[in-house]
């Protein structure tokens, strides 16, 4: 009894297994799939385009496959040739047929990796806003140079404006992701990687290191806002007159491992150090400081990486990155001083 | 002495703690069973010093399944903690290791001897050989294999283990992770991957020159086709990764600066050259598992393989273009458009000879007899579900897109479904079909299929939605994530899949124990009336000389022709002769032992011991050099055992 | 794996057996990969080779006559080592040992300079650990003398099997296999005086 129903069962299991993915599938947000900039936007294309072409190709030959696996069964005693070795014709058929579709798909890829690493088309008129991002275990540090600012695990953009992020890292190889803005870049010590990124609509977007540079990555955050370009203005002149100036001593201290919150200041570490050369840098002050990643004492560290965490989920309710945000910052950073250890 | 042992010895971690006194439990038991039986010289004479390739494939199969296990563990763990958000099961230094531990012991220590095993005790039946080229080489391969897997597993009960991730990137590797853990993942893997090389050397020999009377090269079964282009690879891929391994060794023990980033070193020299071994390695796990289809598919499918020639061609473009895709692992280092788009090309040309392969399966399968034995369900479904692998690879080769891709759960699936649809499927179903050729019984059909269906269902239910979490912008390597990201409900189906495979596994693991309690013996050599000459040997597990009297081919599946025009040999008044045999080495495990013990003093910086080691590895080469002569000569199986060994029921009647 | 009946006996004897015949084949793939292995490093080593700062420069230390005379060595010893085979061919035990010693001390003599020469480039402030060039440098060369060191004392290990066991298949192709390992060497050596020195003295 059991046996007759066992196919249909084990079908039905799968089907029903299917069912909840989509159903889930469709509950959590596929970011990667609703850019909100061009540059996201070229990738989600060709993302789309290939998932075209890869469920013809699913279709083809799963149908095949299924044809073939129910006609030919030995139960059903069909047509069978045993000694049936090969046949010229369709080997070529199917080999030709992938070579076209390599072709087809490699002709949209080429043009769409020269297209970003370019300014985006639509923006071409105006210059692009030049950040250099950094990543040190385990933050994000942004520097204006031409407005003289920097802020820390956050980003605040204008809308509509070509950004120009120069990638950079301190010490471990860290990878800068803005899903929904667009695709990632490396940033390694000693070298600059150029990423063009551009926002399309004012908003909040998660940014992140999607690369393993050990026990702080998961928290290796930061917000990506983009604003009105008056608003993002006006923030830059408050900044400029309201925040404290970023002295060497903190900024060694932001050399040291360990995840921070969000910081703010009026000058930038560009006249302190040059990551894109300087690889040495972040370590030579780890000496000085007597701090190391010191995989051994795992528990004392991962205690602390835990702590980050807590506080990053305060950093989440706080969501004045804009025009008032200096007081907070300022306080931040003094909780930054006393999260030293 | 116990200051070290004291400082090293990882004690204040439950799950840990655990293990250490589960490993010393089973030492204990394994031991004292050993002596209870009096066992320990049929251990040493039977099989430790054996030459015999049957059972050095048996102790590989065996050791990798315990590396199945272990690395099993390793996933079910990250899964428990992913299953939901903020989750403190563990902590972001345990799960790093962990997910360094099950990547590379899954490729390493698990794939690999799998498959390694299967060749072992298969290409020689299929060729018609009395075994291997070198023997003895074949034992020091399989026991520096053994040392070089206790030494990397050592690691996470006795100093740490490595938490870099199993492509172990520069600079984390080496300023980012002090203490032993990351030396034990360049030990471990050296010493393994010497016995690496020494396999792919000696089946390239075996294979181009041992083959019997008739079998030209395009006679030869398709396994041993896929496992002569796989030795290939390993014979030009696994020097690569001595030298590599050689150089972070030197780096983080003498001060070298190879990928460092102080004084001109460069640490992307470590991802290209890891890529420029890592990229061929996954065809050395997959090119094997290809061949253990075509046999299966082609038996159960009850036809000759379908393509033969096309298949051997795209093998070998496989082979060739697995040496130029490398770069497509990091096509976010800010290479340049053009750079990019070249490897873009020839990532996705790989698609080309694989689906060649994959018609050419379906060609097989057309016009056929088809019996869903266990071995064949195996086969079945990996067509589909290495599809899924095989198209969203060439979505990640298009570099564009792979930004998008990169370092999230989508490149995750990805190679998931490529390598455990391709070559744990092939594995599993390698072990079903040729286990009446090790054991002279069948696993239990029935049992087998309940094993089949939780793990392949397990399996897509738990990486199904791992690409949709890809898209979601889930990050790889993350120990865990906020509620607000979004991703839970798929994380908890996907940790349910997981649970599904484990679930999977276990059946298997209890139907070897059921099969071995309550299975039929299997009489003839020819347990599934199989097509090439594995099947044609006189009783179901081959006598350790193989075949009394090498067969004579004339066409490809040459079992097959030799039933189909009644020509299988006949054992009735036939003359025997002495056949001429290796005999068992025990040097080559008291020379692994050694290159343990310096890896230890290496992993430690306890000079004196790696030198007294190394001097102990030179000493058993000079030995071996010394003594050769004697042990090259072997010994002669006389006609009388022979004769006993062909007709053990001669004289019964 | 047993010993042919028919041999021809024109087949030279390292080739007489089955067992020769693998060991000699299985040593040419063994070459293979030892091609692939200096690959790598001589990839490295262009990798690397601006990673100069904070050392000397290999234009300033490096002795061109001194490597010359290097080469000159490991060639003539391959040279001799190809007249020990020739020996071995016409079965003349005496005068193959003769060859083999010279080649043997020829090698050494590399050895020699090889290592004074390290010893005067760490005096200089060139050792392995200076910077990325120097351990890239090092890696090469020391491979490349590594490998002469062993093959000095396997074929003095041979050499004392011949001397107690006689001109046999065995001992003879023990001794045309590390006759190919010699060669070998030298083939790989003159990738490094022309791709280490000889650029580096231009560079």
């Amino acid at each position: 009894m059991f046996n007759k129903f066992k196919p249909y069962l084990i079908v039905l299991i799968s089907l029903v297994s299917l069912f909840f993915i989509i159903i889930f599938s469709s509950g959590s947000e596929m970011i990667v799939l609703d850019p909100k900039g061009p540059v996201g936007a070229v990738q989600k294309d060709l993302i789309m385009l290939s998932i075209y072409y890869m469920l013809g190709i699913m279709v083809v030959v799963l149908s095949f496959f299924t044809v073939i696996l129910l006609k030919y069964r030995s139960s059903k005693k069909s047509d069978y040739k045993p000694e049936m070795h090969g046949s010229t014709k369709l080997e070529i058929i199917w080999t030709l047929i992938p070579v076209l579709i390599v072709i087809a798909l490699s002709i949209p890829n080429t043009k769409a990796l020269y297209e970003l690493s370019e300014p985006p088309k639509a923006t071409a008129h105006k210059d692009p806003i030049v950040i250099h991002a950094t990543a040190v275990d385990w933050k994000w540090i942004f520097s204006y140079p031409e407005e003289g600012i920097e802020t820390v695990n956050y980003v605040n953009v204008p809308e509509d404006h070509p950004i120009l992020f120069k990638v950079t890292a301190a010490d471990s190889m860290a990878s800068f992701w803005v899903p929904q803005i667009g695709g990632q870049i490396y940033g390694m010590p000693g070298m600059v990687n150029d990423l063009y990124l551009q926002a399309d609509e004012p908003g909040t977007y998660d940014g992140r290191n999607s690369n393993f540079t050990g026990e702080g990555m998961t928290h290796q955050k930061f917000d990506f806002v983009a604003m009105e370009e008056a608003k993002y203005e006006e923030w830059v002149k408050d900044v400029q007159a309201g925040e404290p100036k970023l002295t060497e001593k903190t900024y060694e201290k932001l050399m040291l491992p360990g995840t921070v919150e969000e910081m703010t200041f009026s000058s930038t570490h560009l006249s302190i150090v040059d990551h894109g050369k300087n690889s040495e840098y972040a370590f030579a002050i780890r000496e000085k400081y007597g701090a190391t990643e010191n995989s051994h004492g795992a528990d004392v560290d991962a205690g602390s990486a835990h702590d980050g965490h807590g506080s990053h989920e305060v950093n989440e309710g706080h969501d004045s990155h804009g025009n008032e945000g200096g007081q907070d910052d300022q306080e931040n950073h003094k909780s930054h001083e006393g999260h030293e250890h | 002495m116990f200051d070290f042992i004291k400082d090293n010895l990882i004690l204040n971690d439950p799950l840990i703690l655990g293990a250490n006194i589960s490993i010393v439990f089973t030492v204990i038991g394994i031991v004292a069973t050993l002596t209870y039986f009096k066992k320990w010289k049929w251990l040493w004479n039977d099989w430790i010093t054996s030459v015999d390739h049957k059972k050095i494939g048996i102790m590989y199969i065996l050791a990798a399944l315990i590396m199945l296990f272990r690395g099993g563990v390793d996933a079910l763990l990250m899964r428990a903690q992913l299953t939901v958000p903020n989750n403190e099961f563990l902590t972001s230094h345990h799960y790093n290791e962990i997910f360094t531990t099950h990547g590379t012991i899954m490729i390493l220590f698990m794939a690999m001897p799998f498959l390694l095993g299967l060749m072992n005790v298969v290409v020689p039946l299929q060729i018609g050989a009395r075994d291997v080229a070198f023997p003895y080489l074949n034992n020091l391969s399989f026991w520096s294999f053994m040392f070089g897997a206790i030494l990397f597993n050592m690691s996470f009960v006795f100093g740490g283990s490595p938490d870099a991730g199993w492509t172990n990137y520069a600079p984390l590797a080496i300023e980012g992770s002090p203490g032993p853990g990351i030396n034990y993942y360049l030990l471990g893997l050296q010493i393994s991957g010497i016995g690496t090389l020494l396999t792919g050397i000696n089946f390239v020999v075996t294979i181009i020159k041992m083959r019997a009377p008739g079998i030209t090269l395009l006679r030869m079964p398709m396994f041993t086709w896929t496992t002569l282009i796989t030795a290939f690879i390993i014979v030009f891929a696994f020097p690569i990764l001595t030298v590599t391994l050689a150089l972070m060794t030197f780096d983080r023990l003498f001060g070298t600066h190879f990928f460092t980033l102080t004084d001109g070193g460069n640490p992307m020299l470590w991802s290209n050259l890891f890529w420029l071994w890592g990229h061929p390695e996954v065809y050395i796990v997959i090119l094997p598992a290809f061949g253990i289809f075509s046999e299966i598919i082609a038996t159960f499918a009850r036809k000759t393989l379908f393509g033969y020639k096309s298949m051997i061609i795209s093998l070998a473009a496989i082979s060739l273009l697995s040496f130029v895709v490398w770069v497509h692992h990091f096509f976010t280092m800010g290479g340049s458009a053009a750079l990019n788009s070249v490897f873009s090309i020839t990532t996705m040309a790989i698609a080309i000879p694989t689906g060649i392969k994959i018609f050419n399966w379906l060609g097989t399968l057309y016009k056929g007899r088809i019996e869903f034995t266990v071995a064949m369900m195996w086969s079945v479904a990996f067509i589909p579900t290495f599809l899924i692998g095989g198209v969203t690879g060439v979505m990640l080769g298009m570099a564009a897109a792979d930004f998008q891709y990169h370092n999230n759960y989508f490149l995750v699936a990805h190679f998931h479904y490529t390598l455990i649809a391709g070559v744990v499927f092939a594995c599993f179903a390698g072990l079903v079909y040729w286990y009446p050729k090790m054991f002279g019984l069948k696993m239990n059909e029935r049992i087998g299929k309940w094993a089949f269906w939780f793990f392949s269902i397990g399996f897509n239910v738990c990486f199904l939605p791992q690409f949709v979490l890809g898209f979601a912008g889930m990050p790889r390597r993350v120990y865990t994530y906020g509620p607000e990201d979004g991703w839970t409900a798929l994380n908890v189906i996907s940790s349910v899949g997981a649970f599904g495979m484990g679930v999977g596994f276990m059946i298997i693991v209890y139907n070897v124990y059921y099969s071995y309690r309550y299975g039929k013996r299997e009489e003839t050599g020819d347990a599934w009336d199989g097509r090439t000459l594995e099947w044609a040997t006189s009783s179901a597990i081959p006598p350790h000389y193989n075949f009394a009297h090498v067969p004579e081919v004339k066409s490809v599946d040459a079992f097959y022709y030799m039933k189909q025009e009644g020509e299988v040999p006949s054992r009735e008044n036939v003359e025997y002769k002495p056949i001429h045999m290796p005999s068992n080495a025990g040097t080559p495990f008291i020379m692994s032992g050694f290159f343990f013990v310096a890896g230890f003093g290496l992993v430690f910086e306890l000079w004196w011991m790696a030198i007294l080691a190394l001097i102990g590895i030179f000493g058993c080469m000079a030995f071996r050099s010394l003594s050769s002569h004697k042990q090259d000569e072997g010994y002669y199986v006389s006609v009388e055992e022979i004769e006993k060994t062909e007709n053990p029921n001669k004289r019964e009647a | 794996m047993a010993h042919s009946t028919n041999v021809d006996p024109n087949t030279p004897l390292e080739y007489q057996t089955d067992i020769g015949k693998l060991n000699i084949f299985g040593f040419w793939i063994f070459l293979g990969a030892e091609v692939a292995l200096f690959a790598t490093i001589f990839a490295t080593y262009f990798a690397l080779e601006g990673g100069t700062v904070g050392g000397p420069l290999p234009g300033e230390l490096f002795d061109l006559k001194n490597t010359i005379i290097m080469t000159l060595l490991l060639l003539i010893s391959s040279f001799t080592s190809g007249l020990s085979i020739n020996e071995l061919r016409r079965r003349n035990v005496k005068g193959m040992m003769v060859w083999l010693i010279i080649t043997l001390l020829f090698g050494a003599g590399f050895l020699y300079m090889e290592i004074s020469e390290f010893l005067h480039l760490i005096h200089e402030g060139a050792a392995i650990g200076t910077n990325a060039y120097w351990s890239s440098f090092y890696l090469l060369t020391g491979t490349h003398g590594l490998h002469v060191t062993l093959g000095i004392l396997w074929i003095i290990l041979v050499m004392f099997q011949v001397k107690k066991r006689g001109l046999n298949p065995d001992t003879a192709k023990k001794l045309f296999v590390s006759s190919l390992y010699w060669h070998f060497l030298d083939f790989v050596w003159i990738f490094v005086f022309t791709s280490v020195y000889l650029l580096g003295m231009v560079g």
